[in-house]
């Protein structure tokens, strides 16, 4: 079972919390711990504002276990306004309406369905900015 | 009538509906060789990696953004359901911690079929009012199912609405009062571990719908000595397009106080969501010093009905959001087989 796997990512894929350097400003998604040779409170927990634009994007087809239903859909590289780069899902979308530097929103969907006796996995994904 | 000791109000609200729509005529195509008439013109369907929980979530995000707290300013997160994901584990505190309000918050599941929101409405009055908090959040939200070739399927749609109650000085309307009305009626049930509800058959209609839904309403009026035309705008709970327009006439009220708030023509029957979304679309019409009459109803069966008044904090909060109107021009309509595929009505052997 993964249930442990996705319950620590919890924070990061609800809702996007990553860290702020508490003296650069520095963010970071997703977080990490500190390095050996920093004091561990210099990052502090940080939630992005779940804004960015799409740095590029394909189409899944063909998909594994568990994304059938979705199929097919968008996956997308994302330039976080904060500026991490992150690869997820886009919803709510087709592909003839994507496009590179189109602007994107966080949405929290459900990511994954690990059977009638698992857990719902939910997450963020990314759509097109409501108009 | 029930009024708290310290007057409670709304201070955010925010609706959301799904991308996706089925047409009633598309339903009909594949059941009736499109020969029925259809009770409203289509209905909201979420998408694949849409459930009760994520519409809530983004309700909620929108209803925080006009209140001006921020999340962990929160005491409870309460969503009313007929649809949460799971049977045994709360819907709230996967919502709470999208919101980044866990673990100090209150977190629970309600249920009364369409009625579960405006429960958890009523509760978050009683602990804001008594002091018990200074915020909560109550959000009603379905994903319904319909039984293939049922009467429901062209109706049980997709939806959420959520609301921060906080202190009446803080608000953008303040709830003047509620009353509650219940009565054992067995017009519309779902046994435990069944996919999908059934009609009591001769209980739907007149002894459920209409009589708790204008038991409410006039018992609220009366004690608040209203008439109907003292309201600006009047949501009744709709199951169709048909039921809320003739339980307002009878009750006096015109097409005009009841059209800004109503949605199901458009996107069907949304369930806990029903009302409230239509008391999201008053408010994204509504000026200072309007007023909101709104009454739920829930199958098994009972009706909250409410008084709400308007203030001038409407203008600047109303669009740090979504309007319903965003949600409901976005629709892109599937057919028949992409919309059993996404609701799991596919046997895959």
């Amino acid at each position: 079972m993964d249930i442990a796997k996705h319950w620590r990512q919890r924070a990061t894929r609800y809702r996007m919390q990553g860290q702020r350097h508490r003296e650069t400003g520095e963010i970071r998604f997703p977080a990490r711990p500190s390095a050996l040779c920093e004091d561990p409170a210099v990052w502090e927990p940080y939630i992005l504002s779940g804004r960015g634009e799409i740095y590029s994007f394909t189409v899944l087809r063909q998909s594994a276990d568990g994304f059938v239903d979705l199929t097919p859909y968008p996956l997308a590289m994302v330039r976080l306004n904060e500026g991490p780069l992150v690869v997820a899902q886009l919803t709510d979308c087709e592909e003839a309406e994507l496009s590179i530097g189109q602007p994107v929103e966080m949405v929290t969907r459900r990511l994954k369905d690990t059977g009638e006796d698992g857990v719902l996995v939910y997450g963020y994904k990314f759509r097109p900015v409501l108009s | 009538m029930m009024q708290p000791d310290r007057p409670v109000g709304l201070i955010g609200y925010g609706v959301y509906i799904p991308r996706y729509r089925i047409a009633a005529n598309e339903i009909a195509r594949i059941w009736t060789d499109g020969q029925s008439g259809a009770p409203i013109e289509a209905k909201s369907v979420p998408g694949p990696d849409e459930d009760t929980v994520t519409i809530s979530i983004e309700a909620a995000r929108n209803a925080l953004a006009r209140s001006g707290i921020r999340a962990e300013q929160l005491n409870a997160i309460w969503i009313g359901s007929e649809s949460h994901p799971y049977s045994v584990k709360p819907s709230g505190t996967i919502v709470a911690e999208a919101l980044g309000t866990t673990p100090w918050i209150s977190a629970a599941d309600w249920e009364f079929a369409c009625k579960a929101g405006s429960e958890a409405l009523t509760a978050g009055m009683g602990m804001v009012g008594s002091r018990m908090a200074e915020y909560v959040l109550s959000i009603g939200a379905d994903t319904a199912q319909g039984r293939p070739g049922d009467a429901l399927e062209y109706t049980a749609s997709a939806g959420a609405a959520a609301f921060i109650l906080g202190p009446a000085d803080e608000c953008l309307a303040q709830i003047e009062a509620t009353v509650s009305y219940v009565t054992d009626t067995p017009d519309f049930f779902r046994r435990a571990d069944r996919p999908y509800p059934v009609h009591g058959n001769r209980f739907t209609g007149e002894p459920a719908y209409f009589h708790q839904i204008q038991s409410s309403v006039k018992r609220l009026m009366h004690e608040l000595d209203r008439q109907p035309q003292d309201y600006t705008y009047a949501i009744l709970h709709q199951p169709n397009a048909k039921f809320p327009q003739a339980a307002a006439k009878r009750l006096g009220f015109t097409p005009e106080q009841l059209a800004p708030g109503l949605l199901s023509p458009k996107i069907g029957n949304t369930y806990s969501a029903a009302a409230l979304s239509g008391l999201c679309a008053a408010l994204d019409v509504a000026q200072p010093g309007d007023s909101i009459l709104v009454a739920s109803y829930g199958s098994g069966a009972g009706s909250d009905a409410y008084s709400f008044v308007v203030n001038e904090k409407i203008l600047e909060r109303r669009h740090l959001a979504p309007l319903t109107s965003v949600y409901l021009e976005r629709k892109t309509f599937v057919d028949y087989a992409v919309y059993v595929k996404w609701r799991g009505k596919l046997v895959m052997g």
